[in-house]
């Protein structure tokens, strides 16, 4: 596999994002660089999945730029996406990464190998063979995660991954982001779990209606929030 | 009720004429439809994958042409295969290649619009997975298209059933020859009108009975399918 230049940091300058007469994410001036995750916190309707597609490249922002690695125009070659619902195509679990790999490049000899490694990864071994829709739901969280990482992503986007999953699958899902972290993958996972921002946060950016409040270490976070809007969601205030 | 009695018994004592005939209908339209599914099921795709100027025009044309009456086709395949006809040199007017391509224009429009309506549907779900995966376009053309092939049968299905069904096409383009071009619809339309309704009734019960047993067929594969691949 051919590796394009690196994709961080992924900075945004000045970045908005309009539907209409609707604004998503309002002037966002972010840097991200290597490191451990960067959680992207903030109530529902905030703004995080849009922040995550424009990381992706699936969104041009109406204004500003967004740039990877200095380059504005980089393909998501070694960027990944899981999404909040994640696509099941209609084929068994195995075939499921195997399309993944097939679309990152990997040579067709290895793909075999690599299907057994990444699902081993995942714990799904011993359902490569049943259809990806009859899993539930934690179990297709992880094999989206694992046709994810099938691309052996530089920037790993994850949006709200745990969301429906039960403690025990979640225990294993973070277990994975954790791992895939440590192997000098760069997350960047939404979530307005708090525990969860605690557990897995390197750095936080805190997003209310589309307006960046803070971005900080997690420790700073969450011992000394900046902004009132930051302490009253730590509190487990709502956030107006 | 005696025309029925002597229908079952024809049916019954395995006429080689009438199986002829039966053959013949179901080697028509079974390649008519594969034909057209060849063409249909990617240009179904295509249409529901881009966005051209003039493109709803095309969707609205494509929809409209799944109601084209069947004598209007044959009268234009036959215009265009008779002895003064663009493509007369061929001498295919009057043959079965003849009823072929006529009853696979029939059936284009049903089977591409349908799979443009289908493939539109999935596309929806898929689109936003597809591109962060890398996909190029030709290959969302073929995913799309592997993973709506539960519904895609369907989409042939019923293609296979307005072809074997009509008879205005093959009556205009295939002449309704004796022992060449005569299919179950036609025979059924002039044994009628001779009064020989034993034969077109016994027709008439092996056409339903085929157009159901290709559609009991194709569900239990179906199901078959959906069972192994969710």
């Amino acid at each position: 596999m051919r590796a394009p230049a690196s994709n961080l940091p992924l900075v945004f300058d000045d970045v908005s994002l309009s539907a209409g007469a609707t604004t998503i994410l309002d002037r966002i001036c972010l840097t991200i660089g290597l490191g451990a995750p960067t959680l992207v916190l903030g109530p529902n309707g905030a703004g995080k999945t849009s922040l995550l597609r424009l990381c992706m490249g699936l969104l041009s922002p109406t204004r500003g730029v967004v740039s990877w690695g200095g380059r504005i125009d980089g393909g998501p070659e070694r960027r990944a996406i899981l999404f909040q619902k994640p696509v099941m195509l209609r084929r068994s679990v195995a075939a499921n990464i195997a399309y993944g790999l097939a679309h990152a490049g990997c040579p067709r000899g290895l793909r075999a190998q690599r299907t057994e490694e990444l699902l081993d990864s995942v714990g799904l071994s011993a359902l490569a063979s049943r259809p990806a829709r009859r899993l539930s739901g934690g179990e297709q969280q992880r094999l989206a995660l694992a046709r994810a990482l099938a691309r052996q992503p530089e920037i790993l986007l994850l949006d709200e991954p745990t969301a429906s999953l039960d403690p025990a699958a979640t225990r294993f899902v973070e277990e994975i982001i954790l791992a895939t972290a440590h192997s000098g993958t760069k997350i960047i996972m939404a979530s307005h779990d708090l525990g969860q921002v605690r557990r897995l946060a390197g750095d936080v950016v805190f997003l209310v209606h589309g307006r960046l409040f803070e971005h900080a270490d997690a420790s700073d976070f969450f011992d000394r929030p900046a902004t009132p809007q930051a302490a009253a969601f730590i509190r487990g205030d709502l956030v107006l | 009720m005696s025309e029925t009695l002597t229908a079952w018994q024809l049916i019954a004592s395995g006429d080689a004429t009438l199986f002829a005939i039966v053959g013949l209908s179901l080697a028509v339209s079974l390649t008519a439809v594969v034909v057209a599914g060849i063409v249909g099921l990617p240009l179904g795709a295509i249409l529901a994958l881009t966005r051209f100027p003039g493109r709803a025009a095309m969707v609205v044309v494509l929809n409209g042409f799944m109601g084209l009456p069947p004598v209007v086709v044959g009268l234009s395949v036959y215009l265009l295969l008779s002895r003064s006809g663009p493509l007369g040199e061929l001498g295919l007017l009057f043959t079965p290649t003849a009823m072929v391509t006529a009853q696979a224009l029939l059936v284009l429009p049903i089977i591409a619009a349908l799979t443009r309506h289908t493939v539109e549907d999935l596309w929806l779900e898929y689109r936003e997975e597809l591109s962060a995966m890398g996909v190029g376009w030709a290959s969302r053309v073929a995913t799309l298209l592997w993973d709506s092939r539960f519904s895609l049968v369907t989409v042939l299905l019923a293609g296979f059933g307005r072809a074997a069904a009509e008879v205005g096409t093959v009556m205009i383009v295939g002449g309704n020859i004796d022992g060449f071009t005569r299919t179950m619809t036609t025979t059924i339309a002039l044994e009628t009108s001779r009064g020989n309704l034993a034969l077109a009734i016994g027709l008439g019960i092996i056409l339903i009975l085929l157009i159901l047993l290709v559609n009991a067929t194709a569900w239990g594969v179906r199901v078959w399918a959906v069972e192994r691949a969710g």
